[in-house]
C-alpha cells in the first residue's frame, strides 16, 4: 500500500475523489470566469473552488490538502484578494470616480466584456475562497485539539 | 484645493485598505500594525474635522460610487449629521488606537486586533456616512462582525461566552433590521434613503409602516442597548480588551444604534406621536434600571457597561422629545458621552493593566501610584455624573431644560434623579479605587505607559473644554448643523432630489 492510503477515508471515496476533485475545480473557476454573463460570480464560484481543496482534505486528511494550500497561503490569498478588490475599485479614481468602472465594457455576452467586473469577481473568489478554507481548516484544528486535550 | 466631495469615500476606503495591508504583512513586520493603525486613526480624524470645514463652505455633498446616478447606485452622503458623527467617532478611534499601542502589548496576536479594529471603524464610518439603506445594513454588519470577533479576543471562557451570547443577540437584531428593509424596499421600489423618504411622503404610511417601525425600533434599539433589550451589553463591553470596551461603549452602540435610529426615524419614515412617546419612555426605562443596576456592581467594567446602558437612555431621551432643544441635548450628550465614557473605559484598563483586577473591592489608594489616571477618571467621573463646568452638566442640562419646556416634567424629574445616581455610582468608584489607603498588595503598582497617558489626557482635555461647543461660533458649525438635519423630518428627501 502507498502512503496515502494511511489517512483519510476508504479507497473508494479515495478514488472518486481523485478523479472528480479536478472537475469540480475547474467547474468553480468556470463559473467565476463567466459571472458576469451567466448566473454565478466570484462568490459561488469562490465556494466551489474552495470544496474542491476540502473534498481533498476529508478524503485523503489534512496533511494532504496542506500540501496543495498551505495555511500560510491560504491566508494571504485572503488577505490578498480583499486588497485586490480595493484596489480596482480605488483605481477607478483614475476616471473619477470610486469603483467606476473605468476599463472598455466590450460587447455583451463575450467572455472579454463588462469591465472591471470580471476583474472583481476574481478578486471575490480568492477571497471566498481562501477564507471558507480557512474556515473549514480552523473547525477541523480545533476538533484535533479537543480531542488531544480529552486525552 | 482637493478638499471637495472626493473625501467621503476615503472614510471608507482607509480603515478597510489599511485592515487589509495589516492582516497580509502585520504578521512580518513588527511595527507595522501600530504605524498603520495610529496613522489611519489619525487620518481619519483630520479628515473628519477637514469635513467640517468643507461642509460649512458647500452645504450637504452626494457622491455616487461608481458614477451610478442616485436612485438606483449606492449614494454616500456628507450632511450635517453625518458630519458630527463622523468627528465623534474617528476622534474617539484615533485616541483608541493610540492608547492601544501599549495596552495591547501583553496580548500576543496585535495584528489581528488592528484588522479588526480597523474593519470595525471601517463599518461605523460605513454606516454613517451611506445614504442608502441596504448599505446601511451591509456596513453595520462588517461592524457588528468585527464586534463579536473582538469581544472575544481574550479566548478565556467568560469572554467566549459573551461574545457567543453578543454575536446570537446582535444577530437577532440585525435580521429584524434586514426585514424591516426588505419591506420598506416592497413598500417604496426604492433603497436610497431620501429617495424612500420622498415616495412615502407621496404614498402615505400605511400600516406597514408601523410594522417596519416596530422591527426598526427592536433591531437598533438591541445595537443600542435600550432597556428591555440590554441584556448583552453588560457581559460583552467588560469583556472586550479594555480599547474595545471603550470603542464599544463610546461609539459602535451610537453609531450602530442610535445615529441609525435617528437618521431612519426621524428623516426616511418621519416620527409620529406614538413613536416619540414610545422612545421617551423607553429611554426612561434605560435611563433609570441601567443607573439603578450599575450602583450594585463591584466589577469596574460592568459597573461601566451599566452606566452605557442608563446614559443612552438620555440619548433616546432627547431624541424622543423631538423639540430642537432636545435634540440638540441629545446629540451633544452623544458627543459627549462617547468622549467620557471611552475615557473611562480606558481608565478602567489602566488600572487593570497595572493592579491586573477589575474588582474595585481589590484596589484602593491608586491615585498615589497612578497619578494621571486617577485625575483623568475624576474629570470623566464628574463630567458623566453632571457636575459644572464639564461637558457632560451642558448637555444634560439642555436635555432636562428641554423636558421642562415640552411640559414633560415626570420625565424631566427622572433625568435629574438618575443624574444623581450617576454622580452616586462614580463616587463609589472614586472611593474604592483611587482614595482611601494603598492596599499592601498595590504597592508596587507603577503608572501606565506613555501612548496610554498621552491618549487619556487628550479625552479628559475634550471633557473638560467640551462645554466650549456651545459658544456662538463652534455651535453653529457642529451641533446646530447636526440637529437642523433631523429637525427637516419628513423634508430631508426635497433637500437631495434635484431633477
Amino acid at each position: 500500500m502507498s502512503k496515502e492510503h494511511q489517512a483519510g477515508m476508504s479507497l473508494i471515496v479515495k478514488t472518486i475523489t481523485r478523479l472528480t476533485v479536478g472537475l469540480i475545480l475547474l467547474y468553480g473557476i468556470y463559473i467565476l470566469l463567466h459571472g458576469h454573463i451567466s448566473p454565478g460570480g466570484g462568490f459561488a464560484g469562490g465556494v466551489i473552488v474552495a470544496l474542491s481543496f476540502i473534498h481533498l482534505m476529508l478524503a485523503y486528511g489534512k496533511e494532504m490538502a496542506f500540501k496543495k494550500l498551505s495555511k500560510g497561503a491560504a491566508s494571504f490569498l485572503e488577505s490578498g484578494g480583499a486588497i485586490m478588490f480595493l484596489l480596482i475599485a480605488l483605481s477607478g479614481f483614475s476616471g473619477g470616480y470610486f469603483f467606476l468602472n473605468f476599463i472598455n465594457k466590450g460587447e455583451p455576452f463575450r467572455l472579454f466584456s463588462a469591465g472591471i467586473i470580471p476583474l472583481c469577481n476574481i478578486a471575490i473568489s480568492f477571497k471566498v475562497g481562501a477564507g471558507l478554507f480557512a474556515i473549514f481548516v480552523a473547525l477541523v484544528l480545533l476538533k484535533t485539539n479537543s480531542k488531544e486535550k480529552e486525552r | 484645493m482637493m478638499l471637495s466631495e472626493q473625501i467621503i469615500p476615503l472614510f471608507v476606503v482607509i480603515p478597510l485598505a489599511g485592515a487589509f495591508l495589516i492582516s497580509l504583512l502585520g504578521k512580518k513586520v513588527k511595527l507595522l500594525p501600530d504605524m498603520l493603525g495610529v496613522l489611519a486613526g489619525l487620518i481619519l480624524c483630520i479628515l473628519s474635522i477637514l469635513s467640517v470645514r468643507l461642509y460649512n463652505a458647500s452645504g450637504a455633498l452626494t457622491y455616487s460610487v461608481g458614477a451610478w446616478r442616485s436612485p438606483i447606485g449606492i449614494e454616500m452622503v456628507l450632511d450635517g449629521l453625518s458630519v458630527f458623527m463622523l468627528v465623534t467617532v474617528n476622534l474617539v478611534a484615533f485616541c483608541i488606537a493610540l492608547y492601544a499601542v501599549n495596552y495591547m502589548e501583553k496580548f500576543t496576536a496585535k495584528w489581528k486586533f488592528y484588522t479588526l479594529f480597523l474593519l470595525m471603524l471601517a463599518g461605523m464610518n460605513g454606516v454613517v456616512i451611506t445614504g442608502d439603506m441596504f448599505n446601511l445594513f451591509v456596513f453595520l454588519e462588517i461592524a457588528a462582525v468585527a464586534s463579536y470577533a473582538l469581544v472575544a479576543f481574550g479566548t478565556e471562557r467568560q469572554e467566549l461566552e459573551a461574545a457567543f451570547k453578543y454575536a446570537v443577540m446582535g444577530t437577532v437584531g440585525s435580521s429584524f433590521i434586514l426585514l424591516g428593509i426588505v419591506m420598506l424596499y416592497s413598500y417604496t421600489s426604492t433603497l436610497n434613503m431620501a429617495d424612500m423618504n420622498s415616495v412615502l411622503l407621496q404614498k402615505g404610511a400605511g400600516s406597514l409602516i408601523l410594522f417596519v417601525s416596530v422591527l426598526f425600533l427592536m433591531g437598533f434599539g438591541l445595537k443600542a442597548a435600550l432597556v428591555p433589550f440590554h441584556a448583552w451589553l453588560p457581559d460583552a463591553h467588560p469583556s472586550a480588551p479594555a480599547p474595545i470596551s471603550a470603542m464599544l461603549s463610546g461609539v459602535l452602540i451610537k453609531a450602530l444604534g442610535v445615529y441609525a435610529l435617528a437618521r431612519i426615524f426621524y428623516n426616511v419614515l418621519g416620527v409620529s406621536e406614538q413613536l416619540s412617546s414610545i422612545l421617551l419612555f423607553l429611554g426612561t426605562l434605560s435611563m433609570v434600571v441601567g443607573g439603578i443596576l450599575a450602583l450594585g456592581q463591584w466589577d469596574f467594567k460592568r459597573l461601566l457597561a451599566y452606566s452605557s446602558i442608563s446614559q443612552v437612555g438620555y440619548i433616546i431621551l432627547g431624541l424622543g422629545l423631538g423639540t430642537p432643544l432636545g435634540i440638540l441635548g441629545a446629540l451633544f450628550h452623544l458627543f459627549n458621552h462617547s468622549v467620557f465614557k471611552s475615557l473611562l473605559f480606558l481608565n478602567s484598563g489602566a488600572v487593570e493593566y497595572a493592579t491586573d483586577t477589575r474588582d474595585l473591592r481589590k484596589m484602593g489608594g491608586l491615585s498615589q501610584k497612578m497619578p494621571l489616571t486617577s485625575t483623568t477618571n475624576f474629570l470623566a467621573s464628574m463630567s458623566i455624573a453632571g457636575i459644572p463646568p464639564f461637558s457632560g452638566f451642558w448637555s444634560k442640562l439642555l436635555i432636562i431644560v428641554a423636558a421642562c419646556r415640552a411640559e414633560k416634567f415626570g420625565y424631566a424629574f427622572w433625568a435629574v434623579l438618575v443624574s444623581i445616581l450617576t454622580l452616586a455610582m462614580y463616587l463609589k468608584v472614586i472611593k474604592f479605587a483611587f482614595l482611601g489607603s494603598l492596599k499592601d498588595s498595590l504597592t508596587r503598582v507603577k503608572e501606565v505607559p506613555l501612548f496610554m497617558k498621552l491618549s487619556m489626557a487628550m479625552l479628559a482635555l475634550i471633557c473638560l473644554v467640551g462645554g466650549v461647543l456651545l459658544l456662538p461660533n463652534l455651535y453653529g458649525a457642529f451641533l446646530q448643523k447636526a440637529s437642523q438635519i433631523l429637525l427637516l423630518g419628513a423634508e430631508y428627501g426635497a433637500i437631495f432630489i434635484k431633477g
